[in-house]
């Protein structure tokens, strides 16, 4: 008798666990709301969750009956935020401990490439950054110097994926978001000589795609000359050629930013420019080409020879140019993705209205790559990532409140979180370890 | 003639130094100070919310400055002659005085024909000297300046387990060193535990490749040193002869003789707990730990031995010993009565070194711990001017202390904060309104920096 209630229970109970259990319907009532979508700024006003997506949001919108209450008065509502460049789930440790699953070494695969497949949702990284309101990432191949079996990166990392951060095994949104190259210096490095190589194996890879899809049948049958690239990359490059998938592109010199843009125009690609650490000499060329810069409003020293003319005003300057701008933290730290409220806030010093900053940290990067359809606003029928800060965002002295990923309210703990936790402990004279 | 004036005095000034000079380490005056001040006047800074760095705060007050040192602070004062700048809504400090920096040894551009931060061809390299590296040149010191920067260590790298000599200088430029070495500061000792040592010199397959081998380098050294002296003492006392002079042992010894301060790059615990059992052995002081990640597990330890911690507000996990980082360490050292420093050991973080401080404030506000305003900005001044040895001269805005003074066009700890205008030695080095006016690197002539990249 007792076994098969067991039976039943267990049954249940693995539904519970297997399903994603979006039967509730939660209402953020009272708090000003930034939609960053067409509603713009609401006071007072309510957000209704279900299902994990919004529902509705506004002024005159009833609690519906049974639905979770949370009281937003006097707080500050924003959209989830969207760290649009790093290798969060990627990696544990990153200097001189464990695997970086980011990095691709030789020639054998380039653009087929895919960090999707490596992405750790349980990662350290996850939760100590989203409970400071980082709730979605793009998770991104990068190049690394040569190792020591002589192996350096190529200047084609591969293809770069968004991620939530829910922590739960469906966290990947979009496999290929974009597909990461290196130009300027760090392409000469991967290119082994100049830039004008590094551009140069680009094109390359570019045209081979191109002969690829008119000769694929007789390549296939062994009656097409060889290629540099893999069948596999060839084939990933296909959907770069046709514009669904943006090429983005670490550059910093003005004149390689430039070279870029033409390449674009040639091969009808939509381009996503990274660091740009020159980018406002050629602010009215990128606004008029359509390509988003990512900057770390921070990084303002010539620390090499394509940063020259680095400034720190340059947020600002490309932003009143017309260009869509989204910020990495400028310490360059996946493990600090959290601080790009601080970046946005010094944006704005720079010169950035608040109202872009908010929008370069939310729903810019979602639009840069293609996901804005799902997230990046508070808007009905878009996923619910949620965050309720007690003021600010911006200001350093303001950590959320509580931060929702797709309709649901995260745990707001981390490793850190318990670490502190345990040392704040006093009075207690049992050593650390026994202070659960 | 003005200048040649002073020109003269100094040179006499130096002659009677060498004169009086009986050190063994120092026959003459190579490579002391030739730092002068800036032309000071007097100023009276008035009407502002005014952080001592002391632990007070004074609303409404004023700060007068002449012949570059700080004449009062505090309500109503009146400056004969004096400059008078409202003050109002502004917020002024000591200058911001970072413990642990590479501008000048690992300047931009970061190439590899300036990187000059790391002798790594030992572990063990006492002898060698931070300032030999340091050029004056890098764009960092202005951008640092711009961050209200007045004073810092550069350091040696992290590489070896005594890496050399650090140098104070003041935040102002110079054709040389020298001429921006701060002015009765000692020198640092640099010094690391952990990852680094044991992977460089562990990955040529020599000494150290562990944490053990480590702690035998560091006693290893310390014993060689304590014979030195002990040679050198006994020679002084008609005993024995004189031991050949050792660049390496000479700062060693200097430790050891309590004129040169230990900067112990170390970020765990449990290291942190061993080196303080080396310098009970060796019998010397470590003034400061750098990086701790974990000091907020021992803040009992570092209470007791009387050394700071220099901390990032929140880096951590980059590498396996920083893997236990907490935005709340700085706060967590504080109340339990230890002394706290955020440092940066960066050339962009050193631009905010405020900020840093602000977003420990908040982490800690979360969790119940009040950090008040006037107690964080000791965080970046006085503490780390104690560090340093050097809170005699600057940190605290003190009567008689140099006028090192950052205006702050609002609350420090704000992200939307800037300094407005710093004064060094009652000087005006940085003015946000008059850029013309702002210190410009050789290396910085015809860039963006000229129009907007300083700031």
């Amino acid at each position: 008798m007792i076994r098969p209630l067991c039976k039943q229970v267990m049954v249940l109970l693995l539904l519970t666990a297997v399903l994603p259990v979006y039967a509730e319907t939660t209402a953020i009532v009272g708090g000003k709301v930034h939609t960053v979508g067409p509603q713009g700024v609401l006071e007072n006003a309510t957000i209704i969750i279900r299902d994990g997506l919004i529902d509705a949001v506004g002024t005159d919108i009833a609690v519906p009956a049974g639905a979770t209450r949370i009281d937003a008065a006097g707080k500050i509502v924003t959209p989830g935020l969207f760290t649009p460049m790093g290798n969060i789930g990627l990696i544990e440790v990153g200097f001189s401990a464990g695997p970086l699953d980011y990095v691709q070494r030789g020639d054998q695969f380039t653009a087929s490439f895919e960090v999707a497949d490596a992405f750790n949702p349980r990662s350290t990284l996850i939760s100590v950054n989203r409970i400071e309101g980082v709730t979605r990432a793009l998770v991104s191949p990068a190049a690394a110097s040569m190792d020591e079996t002589g192996f350096t990166s190529h200047v084609i990392s591969g293809m770069a994926a968004v991620a939530n951060l829910s922590g739960k095994e469906d966290s990947i949104d979009r496999r290929d978001a974009a597909l990461i190259v290196n130009l300027g210096e760090g392409g000469v490095e991967y290119a082994g000589s100049s830039r004008a190589s590094a551009l140069l194996i680009l094109r390359n890879a570019l045209d081979e795609a191109k002969d690829f899809a008119l000769h694929r049948e007789e390549f296939e049958r062994g009656e097409h000359r060889d290629y540099n690239f893999s069948f596999s990359d060839l084939t990933a490059l296909q959907r770069v050629l046709s514009g669904d998938i943006p090429l983005l592109a670490n550059v910093d010199r003005a004149s390689d930013i430039l070279g870029l843009i033409r390449l674009g125009d040639e091969y009808g690609l939509r381009l996503i420019v990274n660091s740009g650490v020159e980018a406002w000499l050629v602010a009215d060329e990128l606004a008029a080409a359509n390509v988003p810069v990512i900057v770390a409003p921070e990084a303002n020293l010539p620390s090499n020879f394509d940063r020259v003319n680095a400034r720190s005003d340059l947020a600002a300057i490309l932003s009143k140019a017309g260009v869509k701008v989204a910020f990495a933290d400028g310490s360059g730290m996946t493990e600090n993705a959290r601080n790009i409220t601080q970046s946005a806030g010094n944006a704005t010093v720079g010169g950035m209205s608040w109202d872009a900053a908010l929008r370069a940290i939310t729903l810019d990067p979602a639009e840069i790559y293609g996901v804005a359809d799902r997230v990046g606003s508070i808007e009905p029928g878009k996923e619910a990532d949620v965050v309720i800060w007690p003021g600010d965002p911006f200001e350093l002295s303001n950590y959320p409140d509580q931060v929702f990923i797709r309709g649901e309210a995260i745990e707001m703990k981390s490793r850190q979180t318990l670490l502190r936790d345990r040392y704040m402990q006093t009075g207690s004279h049992e050593r650390p370890a026994y202070r659960h | 003639m003005v200048t040649k004036l002073y020109s003269v005095l100094a040179i006499a000034v130096l002659i009677l130094a060498g004169c009086e000079s009986d050190q063994v380490e120092a026959p003459n005056e190579a490579y002391k100070s030739q730092y002068q001040p800036r032309a000071s006047g007097s100023t009276l800074l008035r009407g502002a919310i005014v952080l001592t760095g002391t632990g007070e705060r004074l609303d409404g007050a004023d700060v007068l400055i002449a012949e570059g040192k700080i004449v009062a602070v505090g309500p109503g004062l009146e400056g004969e002659g004096a400059a008078v700048i409202d003050a109002g809504g502004n917020w002024v400090t000591p200058g911001v005085i970072d413990v642990h920096s590479h501008l000048g040894v690992y300047p931009s551009p970061g190439t590899a024909s300036s990187s000059d931060g790391n002798e790594m061809t030992a572990p063990v390299t006492a002898e060698v000297w931070a300032e030999h590296s340091v050029w004056p040149q890098d764009p960092g010191f202005v951008t640092a300046l711009a961050g209200g920067v007045t004073a810092m260590q550069i350091l040696p790298g992290s590489a070896n387990l005594i890496g050399g000599r650090g140098v104070t200088v003041k935040n102002v430029p110079g054709r040389s060193v020298m001429e921006m070495k701060f002015p009765g500061a000692p020198y640092g000792l640099k010094m690391a535990c952990g990852e680094n040592p044991k992977r460089v010199y562990g990955g040529r397959g020599m000494a150290p490749s562990t944490r053990m081998g480590n702690v035998a380098g560091y006693r290893a050294a310390w014993i060689k040193a304590a014979d030195y002296r002990d040679k050198r003492t006994a020679f002084a006392k008609g005993i024995g002869e004189a031991p050949m002079r050792d660049l390496q042992l000479d700062t060693l010894v200097g430790v050891l003789d309590g004129e040169i301060l230990v900067h112990n790059h170390c970020y765990r615990a449990d290291e942190m707990a061993i080196m303080l059992e080396i310098a009970e052995e060796f019998d010397y002081k470590i003034s400061a730990f750098h990086h701790a990640v974990e000091a907020y597990k021992i803040p009992d330890l570092l209470a007791a031995s009387g050394t700071c911690a220099a901390v990032w507000a929140d880096w951590w996990g980059f590498k396996m010993e920083a893997f236990d980082g907490i935005r709340e360490n700085a706060a967590l050292l504080q109340n339990a009565g230890a002394c706290a420093i955020i440092h940066s050991d960066s050339e962009i973080g050193i631009q905010r070194l405020n900020q840093e401080a602000g977003k420990v404030m908040g982490a800690a506000a979360r969790v119940g711990i009040d950090i008040a305003p006037e107690i964080a900005i000791q965080w970046l001044t006085r503490n780390a001017a104690k560090a340093l040895g050097i809170d005699e001269f600057t940190g605290t805005l003190e009567p008689g202390k140099m006028a090192d003074i950052v205006l702050w066009n609002g609350n420090p700890f704000s992200v939307y904060t800037r300094a407005e205008r710093v004064y060094i030695d009652g000087a005006l080095a940085f003015d946000r309104d008059d850029p013309a006016a702002d210190p410009v690197t050789d290396f910085s002539l015809g860039t963006a920096a000229m129009n907007g990249g300083a700031k």
